[in-house]
């Protein structure tokens, strides 16, 4: 089996050993690292994402094929930066403040990294204020909120309201997620999208850059 | 009192409370404060919530420790109050409801996932679940309300947990089934029939659902479960999924839609229902009506719980 299928195969079945060695494989043969990403590590994990999508595998696949994916972009980070593959844009994710839980906003962290682009994590219980001032410093492009409780997702709005008031709201995009969030909760308060989960959330993203 | 697990094992249903969080956010929790640090600060809103539910009709009252095991108070740097918050959770249930109702003692996920898909250990995590058990128990709670679960070993080490500090309490067990092409799973990937037998083999009293449904799709997986388990079935639907109306979450569920799935679940031989989010003492007391009176009628008064009144009079 050709190397690049075998790195998207070891996504697939969450095996980050296997995945490690053969990305180094592939970047000692000289394979590029583009096609070392986009056919390999990105194809693998969207199959993942597809299968959690449609209730064939479950938050454990998820998780382990996402740790594969970790595996495989800290030998391919340097590389990325010394060929100057272009970023495909800038990303600030975070939980809003006073939610303490970050499990899904990890994941789509790794996804979102996963796809190409640069993610700035906040960690969680983060204020309004660092989300729209560290998205301006970074000059990222998208802003993405997590949150897990129906107390803490009011804080979502703040932050839309926050990058309005600070009329940046050409520049900056907001996608939220979480699983009390929906998608007329986006639309009420004002989101730019909302990501049903970790790979819909890639997907999203990717549409509001295109979109520009 | 008649003891809970004998109750429930003799049939008829047991009505539970209903929510807690979102009587809590209307009684001025606010967004980011620890739920459970209430507990000690305001225990006075406890008492008032109490009350409504057993006006309400409830027999069974759950305490206000959802995220009381200390690897979650640790995100609030309250874990080093882990056992007073639990303890003081209980003694105030056990003062409010007298012999009107039991009191369990509610135990959610740590929060934190176990390896290798997290970084906590098994041993960890039984540890956390140890502790807070053994404070509720201790306090004087009549059951242990493992709930919300999604990952079955996680379940497991509390009720394994529970069954060994305490072995004589009334152990109930339940997870958050979503509702897939292919049958019933947690997010974790449990099955239903996976749930039902390990927590029974596990020592559960009472295995059943809580959380992630209306009582609609509630009535579906009530059915699973008493087709599949041995053991008494508990069954806690959420009044429907939240929704935002007006710049506020609300949750769309009535008392009558959830009083006519109640039945329902009455019907199918469901051995206790609640409610979960969104659920209010109006969605317990038009279930109350759909139960009857019955319930009620089997809480004989005995002796008053002196030595947790004698405790209880605060931090």
């Amino acid at each position: 089996m050709d190397i690049v299928k075998q790195i998207a195969d070891g996504l697939e079945r969450g095996d980050h050993e296997l995945v490690r060695a053969r990305v180094r494989e592939a970047i000692e043969c000289r394979v590029e690292t583009a096609t070392i990403l986009e056919q390999g590590l990105v194809a693998g994990m969207n199959v993942v994402g597809e299968r959690f999508r449609n209730h064939l595998v479950f938050l454990p696949e998820v998780l382990l094929s996402a740790r594969a994916m970790s595996a495989g972009m800290e030998l391919l980070r340097p590389l990325l930066i010394r060929d100057a593959v272009p970023g495909r844009g800038k990303v600030v994710l975070g939980s809003v403040r006073g939610d303490l839980h970050d499990i899904g906003k990890n994941l789509v962290g790794i996804m979102l990294r996963g796809a190409g682009f640069d993610v700035v994590d906040l960690g969680h219980d983060v204020p309004p204020e660092r989300f729209v001032e560290t998205a301006e410093r970074e000059q990222a492009q998208i802003i993405g909120l997590s949150a897990l409780l129906t107390t803490t997702m009011s804080g979502m709005g703040e932050v839309v309201n926050l990058v309005e008031r600070r009329e940046c709201r050409g520049r900056i995009k907001i996608i939220v997620g979480g699983a009390p969030v929906s998608d007329a909760f986006a639309r009420e308060i004002g989101a730019d999208a909302y990501g049903f989960d970790a790979a819909s959330a890639v997907e999203r993203v990717q549409a509001l850059i295109a979109a520009g | 009192m008649e003891a809970l697990a004998k109750r429930l094992a003799r049939g008829g249903t047991v009505l539970a409370d209903g929510a807690w969080g979102t009587m809590l956010i209307e009684r001025g929790l606010l967004p980011g404060e620890c739920p459970e640090a209430l507990c000690l600060s305001r225990p006075q809103i406890l008492t008032q919530i109490a009350e409504k539910y057993l006006d309400a009709g409830a027999e069974l009252l759950t305490t206000n420790t959802f995220g009381a095991s200390p690897l979650k108070l640790r995100g609030y740097g309250l874990a080093h109050e882990a056992q007073r918050i639990n303890r003081r959770a209980v003694e105030l249930l056990r003062q409010a409801a007298g012999e009107r109702a039991w009191v369990a003692g509610s135990v959610g996920p740590t929060g934190a996932l176990l390896a290798p898909y997290g970084d906590t250990t098994e041993g960890e995590a039984y540890a956390a679940f140890e502790l807070q058990v053994a404070a509720l128990a201790k306090a004087g709670a009549h059951a242990i309300c493992v709930e919300t679960m999604t990952d079955l070993r996680e379940a497991l080490l509390a009720v394994r947990a529970a069954r060994r500090v305490a072995p004589e309490i009334a152990i109930l067990a339940s997870m958050t089934f979503d509702s897939t092409p292919r049958g019933f799973y947690t997010i974790m990937g449990v099955s239903l029939e996976q749930a039902v037998a390990g927590l029974s083999a596990a020592g559960a009293d009472a295995v059943g659902s809580n959380c992630g449904n209306g009582s609609a799709a509630m009535v579906e997986i009530g059915r699973e479960l008493v087709r599949k388990s041995g053991r008494p079935v508990l069954v806690r639907p959420n009044a429907g999924l939240p929704e935002r109306r007006e710049g506020r979450v609300v949750y769309p569920e009535g008392p009558e839609e959830m009083a006519r799935n109640a039945r329902r679940l009455i019907e199918l031989g469901v051995a206790m229902i609640g409610g979960c989010c969104g659920t209010t003492p109006e969605h317990i007391r038009a279930m109350r009506e759909v139960c009857g009176s019955v319930g009620l009628a089997h809480l004989p008064g005995r002796s008053r719980p002196d030595r947790v009144a004698s405790e209880a009079k605060g931090p």
